[in-house]
């Protein structure tokens, strides 16, 4: 394996749960809900995720426990801004704070205990293939998981008719009502995928990438999923060519990091938060407005 | 077939205005207890720890008082910026800012037995150095359309390694050490305190004082009326021709400046120097304030008061029941759902009804 491929290795684990959380955010905020609490629901995937595992030794175990809890955070969510017609901005952040505490107090008895990461499976025959093989085909199964979310997202909302109510749900919540939709059903579902997909991208970081929990471990992350969702313009494929740029500008700035690079860490450090911004500005700037969901954030009360 | 329906209210009672967050702090201590017993603690002893003992004596009101005065100064701020649809959630990062520019000035006239001039520009500095780094979430949603939110809340992240580079590296103590910390601050640089032997420091004063103005800023300027409009009805906003461009600056200017001046008066006045702890998560709980306090001015000092009280419980429960620290967090993050859930009892009324015959 030559240091390209390892670099590119490293980038797509990097990126993974990246991908994982913009593409449940997508379909959230594609159904008009604009749920800000990704960094608490993943948190939450990760804190449960790896409690389960080791207290049943078992990482499968520890992956559903992660995806439970970040649905249930979800349905927290949807029970306030669904059923409550609540801001979902303020409930989001809610959830952000929320997520941060109750991830500590789960993950506590948790400090330190290192355990073995799920290791990658490589597809036979595939991953034999120069260059792409080992690249692509010899990675852990939340990657492919990745892959299959992307492939399978675009399909149902662009190719089935639910992906279709669930887009007229969150462009005109009214027209879709009036056509008889039960706007608020597709919505609640789509947020437990949401809050399903935030689970499962926690559960990456603390049973994959790093093998272990450590308090507030997402550093961000949920929060540049969201902005990921916004620089994909909604659309799935854009979705990851967004989470492997991100993934790529954490890579690079680690390897540039251990090469000894004369600047101080900390500006390196800050380099994927300040690309977050700079992307938005450009993406904005590109499209020359917003292209979201034209009921994003807009709470539904319906009327009998 | 009978099921909840909410029905929009004509108007709200006033009563209800009042009672709501009181309900939302009653289920929150509700919570508190099923949260006791799941860990297997004894809730009366727990409940007695996080909310009674901090004021049970003058040296717990003070630390209190001291814990309040950044959290209401901030959340004042955004009080104003949520009022009018501004998202600002990078108070955390204003609030670093302001410590960092404030600071910068003791740093720098460190040994240099500088005036009485000192201590006024370092709180000017402050809030500039806030108002400024606020600007900047501000810019980019004037001038690109970019996500308020998402731009604020990055920039906290950036704060937070700028200042953890400026005291391991350029500002850091040359007797420290090797600590990550700047020089303590020179008693010229230092908030000066309200009393002998006690923690208050002229900070307090200042915090009430901007709730005041702040208060008559909403209720009795053509500014707080222009606030309101523009976030409840953008539409009439625009037809009065008032600017929501230039309010969003104008409210992440005076948020910001209000966060950079909680930062120098918590730098300069409680921790008497900069280290990367400087705040424990201030800028995020003044949401939650800000909120409690329902965007009013004088509510957030009655809602900062009580998470203030929170904190210091929560301080008290780590150190004397060997609780985690991050309980404090899980109450706030309820409480603050809890609110918003009540928040619904004042726009709607919530009724059972008889579901249509198809």
């Amino acid at each position: 394996m030559t240091l390209f491929e390892a670099i590119l290795l490293t980038v797509i684990t990097a990126s993974t749960p990246l991908l994982i959380a913009a593409i449940g955010e997508l379909v959230v905020e594609r159904s008009g809900v604009l749920n800000l609490g990704v960094e608490g629901m993943m948190i939450m995937g990760a804190a449960v995720g790896i409690a389960a595992a080791i207290t049943t030794g078992s990482s499968a175990f520890g992956v559903l426990a992660a995806v439970l809890a970040g649905m249930a955070m979800a349905a927290l969510f949807a029970l306030l801004t669904l059923g409550l017609a609540t801001n979902q901005v303020a409930v989001g952040l809610a959830l952000a704070i929320f997520g941060l505490g109750l991830s500590g107090v789960v993950g506590a008895p948790f400090v330190g205990v290192q355990r073995e990461g799920i290791g990658a499976i490589a597809i036979p025959y595939l991953s034999d293939i120069p260059f792409i093989g080992p690249v692509l085909f010899a990675q852990d199964p939340f990657v492919y998981a990745a892959f299959a979310l992307v492939a399978g997202v675009s399909w149902f909302l662009f190719r089935t008719r639910a992906g279709l109510v669930l887009r007229a749900c969150g462009e005109n919540h009214a027209s879709a009502h009036a056509l008889g939709h039960h706007v608020l059903r597709v919505r609640f579902l789509a947020v437990l995928f949401g809050g399903a997909c935030a689970g499962l991208a926690g559960a990456y970081l603390s049973l994959v990438y790093t093998p272990f929990w450590t308090s507030g471990m997402t550093a961000g992350r949920g929060w540049i999923a969201l902005a990921i969702v916004v620089f994909a313009s909604w659309l799935p494929w854009r979705a990851a060519v967004g989470a492997y740029l991100f993934g790529g500008v954490t890579i690079l700035q680690l390897h540039a990091q251990s090469a000894g690079v004369p600047l101080p860490t900390q500006l390196l450090a800050a380099m994927p938060y300040l690309i977050t911004i700079l992307v938005l500005v450009l993406v904005m700037r590109l499209r020359g407005g917003g292209a979201g969901p034209a009921a994003l954030g807009q709470p539904f009360v319906p009327d009998r | 077939m009978r099921r909840l329906v909410l029905e929009r209210r004509a108007e709200t009672p006033w009563a209800l205005t009042l009672a709501s967050p009181l309900l939302a702090v009653g289920l929150t201590l509700v919570s508190a207890v099923l949260v006791f017993l799941a860990m297997g603690r004894d809730p009366l002893e727990a409940l007695f720890v996080y909310f009674i003992m901090p004021v049970s004596d003058a040296w717990g009101l003070q630390e209190v008082a001291v814990k309040a005065t950044p959290l209401v100064l901030i959340a004042v701020g955004l009080a104003l910026c949520y009022r009018s649809n501004n998202w600002n959630i990078g108070a955390e990062g204003q609030f670093l800012m302001g410590a960092m520019a404030g600071g910068w000035l003791a740093v720098a006239t460190h040994g240099t037995g500088a005036g009485a001039w000192l201590l006024p520009a370092m709180l000017v500095m402050g809030a500039l150095g806030g108002a400024l780094f606020a600007l900047i979430p501000a810019l980019l949603k004037t001038r690109f359309g970019a996500n308020e939110i998402l731009t604020s809340l990055m920039l906290v992240y950036v704060a937070e390694l700028l200042l953890d580079w400026l005291v391991r590296g350029p500002w850091r103590d040359p007797q420290g050490f090797n600590m990550p910390q700047t020089v303590v601050f020179a008693p010229e640089a230092t908030i000066p305190l309200l009393m002998e032997g006690g923690r208050l420091n002229l900070g307090t004063p200042i915090m009430l004082l901007v709730v005041v103005l702040a208060a008559l800023l909403v209720a009795r300027t053509l500014k707080g009326f222009e606030i309101t409009l523009v976030g409840e009805a953008p539409r009439a906003a625009r037809f009065a021709g008032f600017d929501a461009k230039r309010l969003t600056w104008t409210v992440f200017a005076i948020a910001g400046g209000l966060a950079g001046l909680a930062g120098v008066l918590e730098a300069a006045g409680t921790v008497r120097m900069l280290q990367p702890g400087l705040s424990p998560g201030y800028g995020f709980t003044a949401i939650i304030v800000a909120f409690l306090g329902r965007l009013n001015p004088v509510g957030c000092l009655v809602a900062g008061v009580f998470l203030a009280i929170t904190f210091i419980g929560g301080e008290n429960a780590q150190i004397m029941m060997q609780m985690p620290l991050d309980v404090t967090r899980v109450f706030q993050g309820l409480l603050l759902f809890y609110v918003l859930g009540c928040d619904t009892l004042l726009l709607y009324r919530v009724r059972w009804v008889r579901r249509a015959e198809a």
